[in-house]
């Protein structure tokens, strides 16, 4: 199967790992992520204002693109995924916005939110299952236990993100499961981590991601796992002496390729 | 524009309905950010239902709402009070001249590790 | 020819301050047939009807037509009075001027115009009016009420007491319901198990009273008067009329870790339990999910203890078929599911609990002995956060949640944190709400006592988050009065979640044929003036299966439901309605698309000789409609594609002759 692929700027750069090991895991999975040509960065954040047009239009061509192909769009930074998906849901739901989208992108073909947008974990598990996944272990992660930190924007708003129970829930922790783990939940791991905030303010950065920490450490986590890049900068940028590693990092490992992807 | 027509202007950019509201709280129950903003969640809710939009104009607690949506998500009413808060920012920054991060700001707390979409993100967040 | 009087209402201004009714009656004076038109301040009072006798006798009338309120109101009214002077009372017709006229229209000249039409339109119909004679149908003098709570208990004995059989069906293995798992009862604090198990074993003793206990509806026919209803007995694996509740069979069982239902999974029972020690019926029951004998064919323990030898493995469903008169739903409530409200870590941490589960854990029966111990490590809480309003009131964007508010949990919520500081002073008790609600007899005297004389801390403000840590449930929420967002280390949280109908009311009112709104709550026939009857005649309403309840508003309404099944059932004959289909068999070519719309099954087939025109006979295949199960509601007429099929009362060619009169 071939999806078209939006790394997005911080997995082209700082977070070059979270892309490598997905890409490698996909192949080994079935399927291949193939990078949508000549994307554009997603902008960081979705601006909720209804009549914020420009900021919205990266997502719409690299939306467009994969509806040109007939393939899913697949993402895997959280931030990435909360925007595209968010302004897919807009292209569907907000006719004026839409309208106005398509307006202003005159001389390209019109689109309506057709693409089905997949975040990588929703790939594991809607595509590929995780009792599939499951067969294709060749090192089990035994005797860890590890926390699944989503943050917000995976989860968030829940109606329109549609991955997961926003307030409980299982996706990553089937993961850990399928990779012979032991999965930690811990309460914290859907509240914020500070996000972009610690430009401004970087104590409450800093105090909200030890309080995400601290809870998972209290609850027995010896790791936390995340698929954001903002996250795990906050993260480990806290009080906290708990490792944060990309959840592909350990999907490689327990595939038995992130040697081979760190040559 | 006057103190009803700026609380119209910020209902209409933020796309929810402050009606809605019926006082219960778990907004600010929910919120972060609490402790590090002037007004909070559920008086932003209620200072905009009574047009009274002025002192969230010039507060700095836009700046601090994290715009994680623990408030929208939780809120029982599907009132969404992140969506005003970020309504009142938009309106905010999109005055000339208003922007509170310029591109001279990014070395002061840029460092090595940070990822990229961190820098993108705030300046969408403090700047036009 | 009909000779036709018209009486316009004013209803004092209703109708009177946006239709001119003068210029209505004057318009109708000159309609075909009509020889009298008059109008009247209120028609309906008596004066009003005494007019209508006089002017039949006056002028010899043979039909009325009243414009006045909607049919609803007051068409009975006026079929009385036209009984009364002597006319058949299906020769009176109903202009609904009021709610679908004045009541809509502001202005008088437009208002007045279609009051005319409207007025025209009854005209036209009773032109074509027939007499209509009801026919009449046997009343079954018994009564079955479907739940066995608080309310099917109450309005059970109270049918009983008036002489009549009532039969109870309950899906659990005992009758008791929600109050029979409650530890005290609001606001008077007594305990629930006193007051309620008299009345338990009232309905045990009762000769008029039957109990189908782990027992459902499974299928139900007929009409008022005269039901049918199929029951099925789930299969207990115990003969309930040998087991003499004794418990050896209990004791011995090997299979030891079944969750509990009764303390709502908090501690465990065997594979054969009674419920509680006052049940009743008080019989055992195996759960054949658990039972090793069931399984696997390994055990047989209890039957080897079982003296009376009341043990049968090989028990199977039965069905029972009996007739009914009147039917009482009284299926009660559940508290929903908190899986959508885990921002409070329900499924995260054993310390967050619910109400019900609270009442458990301070019932002397309950998994503690009634000594308040925190599930987790059974040590005493210290410090309990109860939160108010999970899940009720949430508007339907919010997507998850009930858009009601539950009532009784603001009183419940106070109780719990009364009692508690009552037995552990040492407690300290917060209690997060929105608004507390207490209109109700001694409701807010007892609630300010709560915080007056016990201490209870009250906050404004609602609760976001709870972090379970450690031994601790660190408990973040706003103080709406304070402005303040306040953070409380909690041993304990008690969950007022949103109550919801219980999930048998939906299938059920299927088979009554009785409305529900969008939460499941079944529907009254009025809110103010029939609160304890459904729309479905003869079927009745009793408990929170009508809207979220107490104990003291749920016995009031399942007395009231008692009322009213006592009433049909004291009559030996009931009216039909003669506003039924019938079937030309001339016409009708038997084609059964009548038979598939009827939601009442209420036509059938027969084949019939015809002698054709040539002498041959002809066998054709014919609609026939039973009048007494028909309810009249005219799907059958327009399905029908010969134009067999007609309904008296409201014939095609009178709704025909409706139509030109407003389109003239």
């Amino acid at each position: 199967m071939k999806v078209t692929y939006f790394p997005g700027c911080t997995l082209k750069n700082k977070a070059k790992d979270l892309d490598r090991y997905a890409r490698e895991c996909a192949e080994i999975l079935g399927i291949t992520l193939e990078e949508a040509e000549n994307w554009q960065c997603c902008g960081g954040v979705f601006t909720t204002a209804g009549d914020e047009i420009a900021t919205k239009l990266s997502s719409v061509r690299v939306l467009k693109a994969a509806k040109e192909k007939g393939e899913a769009l697949v993402t895997v930074c959280s931030a990435c995924h909360n925007v595209v998906k968010q302004t897919n849901y807009a292209m569907q739901n907000d006719r004026s916005f839409a309208d106005k989208v398509n307006r202003y992108m005159a001389d390209e073909e019109p689109y309506n939110g057709e693409t089905q947008i997949y975040h990588y974990l929703e790939l594991l598990r809607d595509v590929v299952g995780f009792d599939k996944l499951r067969e294709k272990v060749v090192n089990p992660l035994k005797g860890k236990k590890i926390g699944a930190y989503y943050g917000c924007l995976l989860l968030r708003p829940g109606k329109v993100m549609g991955l997961d129970d926003p307030e409980n829930p299982t996706v990553m922790e089937e993961l850990i499961r399928a990779l012979g783990a032991e999965p930690v939940v811990f309460a914290n791991r859907n509240e914020c981590c500070g996000g972009y905030v610690f430009a401004e303010n970087p104590e409450l950065a800093k105090k909200k991601s030890t309080a995400v920490l601290s809870n998972a450490k209290a609850n027995g986590a010896d790791m936390v796992i995340t698929a954001c890049p903002l996250c795990k900068y906050n993260l480990q940028k806290s009080a906290s002496d708990v490792p944060v590693v990309y959840f592909t990092e350990l999907l490689a490992e327990a595939l038995g390729v992130k040697e081979s992807c760190n040559e | 524009m006057n103190k009803k027509m700026l609380a119209e202007e910020i209902i209409r950019i933020s796309g929810t309905d402050p009606k809605k509201c019926m006082k219960c709280g778990k907004c600010s129950g929910s919120c972060p950010a609490y402790d590090d903003m002037e007004y909070h969640p559920h008086q932003f809710v209620s200072m905009i239902i009574n047009g009274n939009v002025d002192p969230l104009m010039v507060s700095e607690s836009v700046y601090s709402c994290l715009t994680c949506f623990a408030c929208a998500e939780r809120c029982p009413r599907g009132v969404e009070p992140a969506k005003l808060i970020e309504a009142v920012r938009l309106f905010k920054l999109r005055e000339k001249g208003k922007n509170r991060m310029s591109a001279e700001d990014v070395s002061a707390f840029c460092d090595a590790d940070m990822p990229q979409q961190a820098i993108v993100s705030a300046f969408r967040k403090y700047a036009k | 020819m009909q000779r036709i009087g018209v009486f316009v209402c004013w209803c004092g201004s209703n109708i009177a301050g946006t239709v001119d009714v003068k210029q209505v009656a004057k318009a109708l004076e000159n309609e075909p047939g009509v020889v009298y038109s008059t109008d009247y301040q209120y028609m309906c009072s008596q004066a009003g009807q005494d007019m209508i006798v006089n002017a039949v006798k006056e002028h010899r009338l043979t039909g009325i037509v009243v414009c006045s309120c909607s049919p609803r109101m007051h068409e009975q009214t006026f079929r009385k009075t036209a009984a009364k002077a002597g006319l058949n009372p299906y020769m009176v017709e109903i202009a609904n001027i009021r709610e679908q006229c004045s009541w809509v229209h502001k202005d008088m000249i437009v208002g007045t115009e279609k009051a005319i039409i409207l007025g025209k339109a009854a005209v036209a119909k009773v032109n074509l009016n027939a007499p209509l004679t009801p026919g009449e149908s046997p009343v079954t003098k018994r009564a079955l009420v479907i739940g066995g709570g608080i309310a099917g208990i109450q309005t059970a004995l109270d049918i009983a007491d008036a002489g009549f059989e009532v039969d109870i069906v309950e899906k659990k293995p005992t009758i008791g319901g929600k109050m029979a798992q409650l530890d005290k009862t609001f606001p008077t604090l007594d305990c629930a198990a006193c007051i309620l198990t008299p009345k338990m074993v009232d309905v045990a003793q009762h000769e008029k009273i039957r109990v189908f206990s782990f027992s459902e509806v499974s299928e139900v026919s007929g009409f008022v008067g005269n039901f049918e209803v199929t029951i099925k007995k789930k299969a207990r694996y115990v003969k309930e009329d040998i087991c003499t509740g004794c418990g050896a069979c209990v004791d011995k069982c090997p299979v030891k870790k079944v969750p509990n239902e009764f303390n709502l999974g908090m501690d465990n029972r065997k594979a054969i339990y009674i419920p509680f020690a006052q049940a009743v019926p008080k019989v055992a029951t195996i759960d054949p999910n658990a039972c090793n004998m069931l399984k696997a064919g390994k055990c047989g323990v209890c039957s080897k203890v079982c003296t009376a030898g009341a043990i049968d493995y090989t028990q199977k469903d039965e069905l029972v078929t009996e007739k009914y008169g009147a039917i009482v739903v009284a299926t009660g409530f559940e508290p929903i599911s908190m899986e959508k409200f885990d921002e409070y870590a329900y499924s995260q941490s054993k310390d967050v609990i619910t109400s019900l589960e609270f009442e458990r854990l301070t019932n002397a029966a309950g998994p503690t002995q009634g000594k308040l111990l925190r599930p987790s490590d059974l040590k005493h809480p210290e410090k309990i956060v109860f939160v108010q309003c999970v899940g009720s009131r949430c508007a339907s964007c919010a997507e998850k949640g009930k858009e009601y508010c539950s009532k009784i949990c603001c009183m419940y919520t106070a109780k719990h944190a009364m009692l508690t500081r009552d037995k552990y002073p040492d407690t300290d008790v917060t209690v997060f709400y929105i608004d507390v609600r207490t209109p109700g007899k001694n409701f807010d005297e007892f609630y300010r006592r709560a915080t007056e004389d016990y201490g209870v801390k009250y906050i404004k403000g609602m609760v976001g988050k709870i972090v379970p840590e450690g031994d601790k449930l660190h408990v973040q929420g706003s103080d709406l009065i304070a402005n303040e967002q306040v953070h409380i280390d909690a041993d304990l949280v008690v969950l007022a979640a949103a109550i919801e109908p219980d999930k048998s009311a939906r299938p059920l009112a299927t088979m009554l044929t009785a409305s529900m709104d969008t939460n499941d709550f079944f529907t009254e026939a009025h809110p103010k003036l029939r609160p304890v009857e459904s729309p479905t005649a003869g079927v009745f309403l009793s408990g929170a299966c009508q809207g979220p309840k107490d104990i003291p508003e749920t016995v009031s309404q399942a007395g009231a439901a008692a009322a009213k099944v006592i009433g049909l059932l004291a009559k030996d004959k009931l009216l039909g309605n003669p506003c039924v289909a019938s079937s030309d068999e001339n016409m009708c070519n038997g084609c059964s698309s009548c038979a598939n719309v009827c939601p009442y099954g209420a036509i059938t087939y027969e084949d019939k000789e015809f002698r054709m025109p040539d002498r041959t006979i002809q066998v054709r295949r014919i609609a026939k409609v039973n009048p007494a199960v028909c309810q009249g509601c005219g799907c059958c007429t327009v399905t029908c594609p010969s134009g067999a099929m007609d309904l008296r009362g409201f014939t095609n060619s009178q709704i025909m002759a409706e139509v030109d009169a407003i389109c003239k």
